[in-house]
């Protein structure tokens, strides 16, 4: 059996820090939306993306408590570890569990509570995606890591401070238009380039925030999907995941993202896709330099032109290829494991022309990228309106 | 960080010792059991050359909570004369003479103190050369 497989059902919460709320509460919260919006009277499987919720709340055996909490039990339900991919991973395993007739109905979600813990435990547990051994153990960080990359990519190309900016001015504008966006502030090229410093060349505002959040979509055989609530089906129509070494210096060239390449690879020829068949794409800008090296590496942007497509324009809302609708990690927030659920949810939302003032003109195919660490996982989806 | 895993590392953080695939020659530091080029499984010990030159680097302003009474200090990748690539400090010069592509020389150093299991932890930084 090999079936198409629709998502039917959406839901994430407002994103940021959630002091009010727990791990179970923001997690039950977008799915519940997700079940609503799907129309669905019960789940059949349930994955869960998600980092390090031992880290970050000492709470283990996760899968099991969500689907406690969702009222939802006795059912068979998985949590997903790859890092900051871990939401994008838990899609395709939902996707695979679809595909294979084993089960009909399956709620894939994302958390990660991130603020209940001091900045200091949270970068010790966002660093554990990098090498403790040959990477953390001498004091790296994951900023300093992506600003190795960013100054490699800078000396090698010529790619300019401005225009590593001018990817967080691009993604701030759209979150303007999120209501679900962290920080919808918009911001400027000099407010980017006169920030704290965190590790030369990144500054603050190049960086994506610690935030709270969780987000949820409910998957089924598209076949299925007309027996539930009216919205236009999107399909999966491309899965593609590829890893390399989690540790940046052993890679032949640190400015390529080759796991992002294969992944890519893998999903336009699933999908029977191009890059230039790509009308809009969600990519894991977790630091300005990685949109620019993601763009490369997906074919979008040429090998080292990657600083040219949010300057030039390209990038934006209005456009040829309009990049990260929803604010991307920078500015709608980065609650890890949530992370690449949400790029599925603003896909959905653009193709079903529901994005309001951020609506792209006409948008049915779309393409989300979801990284771990410095590159060591990446997992890319293709969507396509079903109709 | 554990008193068994620090032991256990000791080798590589001390010695740099890496493995050389008995096959197809390829250098593994840290040492692996299968070589990523050629799949084979023997290997032999060799230590790796302390000479190399700077590909990338950054300086760390915003460090790990170990690290914090060192900031700012710079961190980066050497690309060692055996075509082997290591992630270390760069100390022993002022900050802004810094430069990719920069030869240096990897040494012996304290590289954090006080970890969970109170001891000090030693390891390689690189310093620049004809410095």
């Amino acid at each position: 059996m090999n079936r198409d497989v629709a998502v039917i059902g959406v839901g994430m919460n407002h994103w940021g820090e959630l002091w009010e709320k727990s791990l179970r509460d923001i997690f039950v919260e977008a799915a519940l939306a997700a079940i609503d919006d799907a129309g669905v009277d019960h789940i059949d499987a349930m994955y869960i993306g998600n980092m390090s919720s031992g880290l970050f709340n000492g709470q283990e055996h996760l899968a099991s408590l969500m689907a406690d909490y969702l009222g939802q039990s006795p059912i068979p339900a998985t949590r997903i570890e790859s890092a900051c991919a871990s939401g994008g991973l838990a899609v395709k395993q939902g996707c695979i569990e679809v595909m294979s007739g084993m089960r009909d109905i399956v709620l894939v979600g994302g958390v990660e509570k991130m603020t209940d813990v001091g900045t200091d435990e949270a970068t010790f547990a966002l660093a554990s995606a990098a090498d403790q051994t040959y990477e953390v153990y001498q004091g790296v960080t994951f900023p300093g890591l992506y600003a190795m990359i960013a100054r490699m990519h800078m000396e090698k190309y010529g790619t300019t401070r401005e225009q590593l900016a001018q990817v967080a001015v691009k993604n701030h504008y759209h979150a303007s238009m999120n209501p679900m966006a962290q920080y919808p502030q918009k911001i400027t090229i000099e407010d980017v380039i006169h920030s704290v410093m965190i590790a030369d060349p990144l500054r603050i505002l190049d960086c994506s925030p610690i935030t709270d959040g969780a987000a949820a979509i409910i998957l089924c055989p598209l076949e299925m999907a007309h027996r539930f609530k009216n919205h236009i089906p999107v399909k999966i129509s491309g899965i593609g995941h590829a890893t390399d070494s989690i540790a940046l210096h052993t890679r032949e060239d640190p400015t390529a993202l080759p796991a992002t390449t294969a992944a890519a690879r893998k999903a336009y020829k699933m999908a029977d896709k191009k890059p230039e068949d790509i009308q809009l794409l969600e990519v894991h800008d977790c630091f300005t330099i990685a949109e620019i090296c993601v763009l490369e590496a997906l074919g979008i942007m040429e090998k080292g032109r990657g600083g040219e497509a949010a300057a030039s324009g390209l990038t934006w809302l209005d456009g040829k290829i309009p990049v990260n609708t929803s604010g991307g990690l920078k500015a709608k927030g980065h609650p890890v494991g949530a992370t690449g659920v949400a790029q599925i949810i603003e896909i959905v939302t653009q193709i079903r022309g529901e994005a309001g003032d951020r609506q792209v003109d006409k948008a049915r195919i779309g393409l989300t990228q979801n990284m771990g660490g410095s590159g060591g996982s990446t997992v890319v989806h293709i969507l396509e309106a079903a109709q | 960080m554990s008193v068994p895993s620090y032991w256990r590392e000791m080798p590589q953080r001390y010695r740099l010792e890496a493995a050389r695939c008995l096959n197809c020659g390829k250098i593994s530091f840290p040492p692996r059991k299968i070589c990523p080029s050629c799949k084979e499984r023997s290997f032999e010990t060799v230590q790796l050359e302390r000479e190399g030159k700077l590909l990338t680097f950054t300086i760390i302003r915003v460090a790990p909570s170990v690290f914090t009474d060192q900031v700012p200090y710079a961190i980066g990748i050497v690309e060692l004369k055996q075509n082997v690539r290591i992630l270390c400090q760069i100390v022993d010069c002022r900050l802004d003479e810094i430069k990719s592509g920069m030869p240096v020389s990897i040494e012996f150093r304290r590289v954090s103190e006080d970890g969970e299991a109170g001891v000090i932890h030693y390891g390689y930084k690189a310093v620049p050369k004809d410095h």
